[in-house]
Order: C-alpha cells, then structure tokens, then sequence
C-alpha cells in the first residue's frame, strides 16, 4: 500500500506523521474549544433568563 | 450591502453557520486529494528522491504562515481604524493556525533538508527570519491570554502585529533580498512559469487550495467560538453587576 520510498523512508514518514499530528490536533482542539464555547453560553443564557 | 455589515456579531455568526458545512467539505476533499496523490501517486525526483513528496506538505504550510500573518494584519488594522471586534476576534483566531502552520514548514523543512542539504537548520535567511516570525505567533497568542480586558488586548495585538508583519515580509522575500543561504527561491511565483514538473505542480495546486480552505474553515470556526466566548462574559458580568 505505501510507495517505495527508498532510502528516505523514515524522513518522508516522518515529516508527514508530524504534519498529520499537527493539523489532527489543531482541528480536534478547535472543535473541542468550540463546543465548551457554545455550552458556556447556553448555560450563561440559560441563567440570564431565569 | 455593505461588506461592513458582516463586522455586526449577529450577522457574521448567521453567515458563517452557512459558509462552515460548505468550507469544511471542500477542505477535506482538496486535502484528502491533494495529499494522497502527492503521498501515493507521484514519481520520485532524480535528484531529491522520495523527500520530493514532503513539497505537497512544506510549501502550502509555509505559505499559509505567512499569509495568515498578513490576514492577522488586515484584520488588526480594520480594528485599530474602525473598532469593529469581530475583526480583532478574527486575529485572534487565526493566531493558532497560523502557529501550526509555521511549526510544519519549519519540521517538514528540517527533515527534508537534512538528507537534502546535510543539516536540520542553518541560519539562513529565510529560516531565520521564519523563526522570528514563529515567535512572535507565540508572542501574539501570549500577548491576548495576558491581557484581561479585551479592547486593550485587541490594541496591543494589533501593534505586535503590525511590527511583526515586517517578518513576514522578509520571510517571503528574503530569498530574493539577500542572495544567499540554503533556501532556493520560491517554488511557485504568480508572475513566472513554474519551475516544477506538471506531475507535482497539480497535487501541489490542490494540497494549496485546501490548506487555504482548511485556514478558512478554522478561522470561521474560532472566531465564532471566541464571539460566544464575549457574550458570555458579558452576560456572566451583566448578572454579577445586578
């Protein structure tokens, strides 16, 4: 399934698995601020209401 | 229509709830695309070998980090001039993007130039001027979890902004303002034809376009999340005053 990728295997693997690992995270921590964000303010909402 | 209209919190959160599905779509699907036909389709280079493949990756990270910047400028400049505070939450957004950006240019550069050039790093100029720019991303990110009150943050951020945009600068041009180092020039130029081969230049068209939809979708994201994160302050504080 992977390429050949000759002698320079580790280096091309591992730029891409730091690369992966980063934008993974960047989009899970995002998307995880953002729901803490929307709760925070239903619950601000909620209280404002009462 | 105005344009400004969208600086009103509710206007831009009912469009950006419209825009999302659209951007996040089309960002996985270049991305998805753009690197598997760079990863699995395309040929090794005569001179460079595999590393060729990390290309599809390293150029549309860096350009967006310093793109970003610039973006971060614009928006910073709209705040100081017109004070509208969905443009100074838009900076602020963009800030950890632009962060990861500039750390997968700067390793993805590392372990390609290493086999390439025989070492991770050299003060060259464009490298270095990379590095700065890279902290003052942290510095502009530090620089708002610092500073409580939000206009103040946004005024203060702004000026980083503005001073760090001359790093920016020299990042894109310092290949061409100092003719020396390990950096080649651009790999892609708007003005020129490309000096790279049909087989990469396409994968790395599309690797582009959803890097720069990817940065789309994000920004959209976080800047929301930080509107909501305003009006629940305001309202914690509205009912801590009453």
């Amino acid at each position: 399934m992977i390429p050949d990728l000759g002698k320079y295997a580790t280096d091309v693997l591992s730029a891409y698995a730091i690369a992966l690992v980063l934008l993974i995270g960047l989009v899970g921590l995002s998307l995880r601020q953002s729901a803490k964000a929307r709760k925070a303010l239903n619950d601000a909402e909620r209280k404002s209401r009462k | 229509m105005s344009f400004w209209e969208y600086a009103n919190p509710v206007k831009f959160m009912a469009l950006s709830g419209r825009v999302l599905p659209f951007a996040t779509v089309l960002a996985t699907s270049c991305l998805l695309t753009g690197l598997v036909w760079g990863f699995f389709f395309t040929a090794d280079d005569f001179k460079q070998g595999s590393t060729v493949k990390i290309i599809f990756l390293h150029v549309p990270a860096a350009l967006m980090a310093i793109n970003i910047w610039l973006m971060m400028l614009v928006a910073s400049l709209i705040w100081l001039v017109r004070r509208h505070h969905v443009s100074a939450l838009a900076a602020r957004a963009a800030a950890p993007i632009g962060i990861t950006m500039t750390l997968i240019a700067l390793f993805t550069g590392a372990i390609w130039g290493k086999p390439m050039w025989g070492t991770y790093w050299a003060w060259d100029p464009r490298l270095t001027s990379f590095m700065i720019l890279f902290v003052f991303y942290l510095g502009y990110a530090a620089l708002w979890q610092a500073v409580e009150d939000d206009d103040t943050a946004a005024d203060l951020t702004s000026i980083l902004c503005m001073v760090g945009s001359v790093f920016a600068l020299l990042s894109r041009y310092a290949v061409n303002l100092w003719n020396q180092g390990l950096h080649q020039a651009a790999t892609l130029t708007a003005t020129k034809q490309s000096p790279i081969d049909a087989s990469y230049y396409y994968p790395l068209l599309v690797c582009i376009v959803g890097f720069i939809t990817l940065f789309i979708t994000l920004v959209l994201l976080r800047t929301r999340m930080h509107i909501r994160l305003r009006r629940t302050r305001a309202l914690l504080a509205r009912e801590a005053a009453q």
